[in-house]
């Protein structure tokens, strides 16, 4: 297997920087990890998961969608993409890789986003197996090996060393251009930390819950079940579940005058708001009940209805470690899911 | 902002003027022929108070490098009180402002009777100067509004 | 404590005083409470908890609850006592439909601050006197809890509890706290430096409107933000102005009637100071119109729906505050 020694990492960046934009999880000044942009002097965090998840490359939080002029009568619609460049993104974990692939589901369906497509056809996904676990995790609910991420390359960290395999053209290409870094390493090191890690991921407290009530078949029984107002009660409808989710997918297009022209923009939007998909007679989930309903409906009915089986959750624990008032999907599973 | 020929920065300034005082002090600059800047630009508001703090942040949204509110004596508002609420008000909105890091002199606010034709002129012309001093409002630019 | 508050609960419920209880549920890990109504002995009795992890502040529900049919039960910290007291005084709750039984604190953790400083994969913890002591995943860990207070809680400005109907343990004092140090060190900055500090700081916003919704003081049933009508609406910054556009009006719209409960921090999901903002309109009151604190009592006016004749002109910024322009 190909690795590289972790003393060379800047160098490796730094390498891999000359022909791309490179991006990795830093600490910023809050002690939390966020993405950022490599440049001489960045340390690549020792964190298990960033605060934002990765899908801000793909969908940004506020993007500019198109922009309108006015001279007189006529209006010119000027299209504002930027041709992006291709990117690196280094140390996504396997959550938020398999995240890509159900967003993929939403934006790549006919009719396909173009301003997401674009995005994704210039990225190469460098991805990190995880070998810490926190209690919060539960990927292995949905099926994602924590221990093998996908992505264009695979990345396994040990004591000393970064182990890399490529399983795209995009992540050959890239361990060509190292190449002069890396060099051929005994790989069992790898299998037995991905031995102990599977250990640790059998134990987590919601790597088993029991998801089997949550199909199409029953969709009218738990939506009129009786246990959402507990569950809602405390709900502060503030959005930062949605925000944090790397499947959460919502947006909201909107029009901004600028005095000069408009611009039409679009921005992330969240079922938990009372604004969202508001429209001309009022929004059509009067209560926070019926939003926190929503939401977790989709996630765990709807969606899979729709998709073969695939949850709408990756199970990072985001949402677990983020909630104001301690309320997450895990909760809904367990109270719903029982009898 | 607008650059003349001598390449000198000249400042967009929004001045909310209360319609009793110091709107009346305006004019009154106007009919004696008292100069001020032209890059002042006057909002009529019926009293120093109606001055909501989104307006100040608007302004500079828009393009101002300046704002300043203009109103009456304390004791003469026309409306009786309105302006001891302004006070209150825009002190704690301008020391906001600074807190973050805006520099003060962006904003003013200054009490101008209708009798005071030529204090609102020299007000004006001393706020263009020092605004001008500062340069381009960087801090509170909306960079979507900026003219390219 | 819990015991007591159980009982208590219990008690007023079976006498039929009260129909619902507002407390703290637990969760999978201990430090995962949950704001909850309890409407049963049996729920009260398998699932409340009062621990070290009950930081929220419940008297923001009472809104809402206070307006349903029959009476509701809320157990108060001190400094939820002045939110109770800030929001009666804005006639936000019926007085009638609450009971409040004032509970003593001695300060919350934060987990946030316990997970960095090495408590990776907990899945449970508990307070044992002064220390703090976690199970998980990867074997038993000991913390020191000064060490992982909430940071609200090293400066707590009051242990005085301001209204209730019935308090249990002992009645405690106003503090000494030194809550506008932090103020005073921004202050003290050059302009450049609190522009870099801030500029910092508020580009993490995700506008997830976290700090707006648990603010006792943020209760318009339509917030501007979310009203098209305003014409700033909006529902993510597009730049550094709309950054700072929602905190500077957020903190303006609450200044006079924040308590500084510090709930805004606590459930910042980028960790933004927040408290800083409402700290700085507090000292500013404080100095320039006399020491006012928000919900101590029903009687003061508010300082900025009031004034005096020898209030200072605004141009008084100019010659307040330490740092230079540079």
């Amino acid at each position: 297997m190909l690795s590289l020694l972790k003393s060379k990492l800047n160098e490796f960046f730094e390498l891999v920087a000359k022909e791309t934009l490179v991006y990795l999880p830093v600490d910023n000044s809050s002690g939390q990890a966020s993405y950022q942009k490599w440049k001489e002097g960045v340390v690549y965090s020792s964190a298990l998961n960033t605060v934002r998840s990765a899908k801000d490359f793909f969908f940004p939080q506020m993007e500019n969608l198109m922009d309108f002029k006015m001279q007189g009568k006529s209006v010119e619609v000027v299209d504002t993409r930027v041709e992006k460049e291709d990117f690196v993104i280094f140390g996504v974990r396997a959550c938020d890789v398999a995240s890509f692939s159900i967003l993929d589901k939403v934006f790549l369906a006919d009719p396909v986003d173009t301003y997401y497509q674009n995005r994704r056809d210039h990225a190469v996904i460098i991805s990190m197996a995880c070998s810490k676990p926190e209690s919060t995790c539960f990927c292995p609910l949905y099926g994602i090996d924590a221990t093998k991420p996908e992505g264009d390359l695979s990345a396994w960290e040990t004591e000393d060393r970064i182990f890399f395999k490529a399983n795209t053209q995009k992540g050959e290409v890239l361990l060509n251009n190292a190449s002069r870094l890396l060099e051929e390493s005994e790989g069992q090191i790898v299998e037995v930390q991905r031995e102990t890690t599977k250990k640790i991921l059998e134990e987590l407290p919601f790597a088993h819950l029991d998801l089997s009530k949550f199909k199409g078949e029953n969709l009218m029984e738990l939506f009129n079940s009786p246990k959402w107002a507990e569950l809602s009660q405390s709900c502060l409808g503030c959005g930062t579940c949605t925000f944090v989710c790397p499947t959460c997918q919502c947006f909201d297009i909107k029009d901004f005058d600028t005095g000069h022209g408009v611009k039409r923009f679009r921005c992330w939007d969240s079922c938990m708001y009372s604004e969202f998909t508001k429209m001309a007679a009022a929004n059509p989930r009067l209560t926070q009940l019926e939003r926190f309903r929503q939401r977790f409906m989709h996630k765990l009915v709807y969606f899979p209805d729709n998709n073969e089986g695939t949850y709408g959750c990756v199970g990072c624990g985001r949402c677990l470690i983020k909630c104001p008032v301690s309320m997450n999907i895990v909760k809904v599973i367990k109270q719903l899911g029982e009898e | 902002m607008s650059m003349n020929g001598a390449n000198e920065f000249r400042p967009n300034i929004v001045a909310f003027c209360c319609n009793w005082c110091s709107y009346a002090g305006a004019d009154l600059a106007g009919t004696n022929r008292l100069e001020y800047p032209a890059e002042v630009k006057i909002v009529r508001v019926p009293c120093s108070c109606r001055v909501n703090p989104l307006f100040v942040l608007r302004a500079f949204q828009r393009g101002a490098d300046g704002v300043i509110i203009c109103g009456c004596h304390p004791g003469d508002c026309h409306y009786t009180s309105g302006n001891y609420f302004a006070r209150r008000r825009m002190t704690l909105l301008f020391s906001m402002l600074d807190y973050l890091g805006v520099e003060k002199a962006r904003t003013r606010v200054e009490w101008v009777s209708a009798a005071e034709g030529a204090k609102f002129a020299s007000v004006m012309k001393d706020f263009v100067q020092t605004v001008a001093k500062l340069g381009e409002n960087r801090r509170l630019e909306d960079i979507r509004c900026k003219r390219q | 404590m819990q015991e007591t508050m159980i009982e208590r609960a219990k008690a007023l419920m079976e006498s039929k005083s009260v129909v619902r209880v507002v407390g703290w549920r637990i969760g999978e890990f201990g430090y995962d409470v949950t704001p909850s109504v309890f409407t049963t002995v049996d729920d009260l009795n398998g699932n409340f908890v009062y621990n070290d992890f009950c930081g929220s502040n419940l008297s923001k529900y009472l809104v809402r609850l206070s307006c349903e049919e029959g009476k509701v039960l809320v157990f108060l910290k001190p400094c939820d006592t002045y939110s109770f007291t800030q929001l009666l005084k804005e006639h936000r709750i019926h007085r009638d439909n609450v009971y409040a039984i004032g509970i003593p604190c001695n300060g919350k953790i934060d987990i946030e601050k316990v997970r960095q400083a090495g408590g990776e994969g907990i899945t449970a913890i508990r307070s044992e006197g002064s220390t703090v002591i976690a199970r998980t995943l990867y074997g038993e860990k000991k913390f020191d809890r000064k060490e992982v207070l909430s940071e609200r809680c090293l400066n707590c400005k009051s242990k005085k509890h301001v209204t209730y109907d019935e308090l249990l343990g002992e009645e405690g004092e106003v503090l000494d706290s030194h809550r506008f140090d932090m103020v005073e060190k921004l202050e003290a900055m050059s302009s450049n430096e609190r522009f870099e500090f801030w500029r910092n700081e508020l580009s993490r916003c995700i506008r997830c409107n976290a700090c707006r919704n648990v603010c006792p003081a943020c209760t318009c049933e339509k917030c501007i933000f979310d009203n098209d009508n305003s014409g700033v609406s909006n529902k993510a910054a597009a730049d550094s102005f709309e950054e700072n556009m929602f905190h500077i009006i957020r903190a303006f719209h609450v200044a006079g009637r924040c308590t500084d409960c510090g709930e805004c921090s606590r459930v910042c999901p980028e960790h933004i100071p927040l408290h800083l903002l409402n700290r700085k309109f507090i000292k500013d009151i404080n100095e320039l119109y006399g020491e006012y604190q928000a919900g101590s009592d029903m009687e003061t006016v508010s300082p900025l729906t009031s004034y005096t004749i020898e209030d200072d002109d605004p141009s008084i910024v100019n010659r307040r505050g330490g740092g230079h322009d540079a």
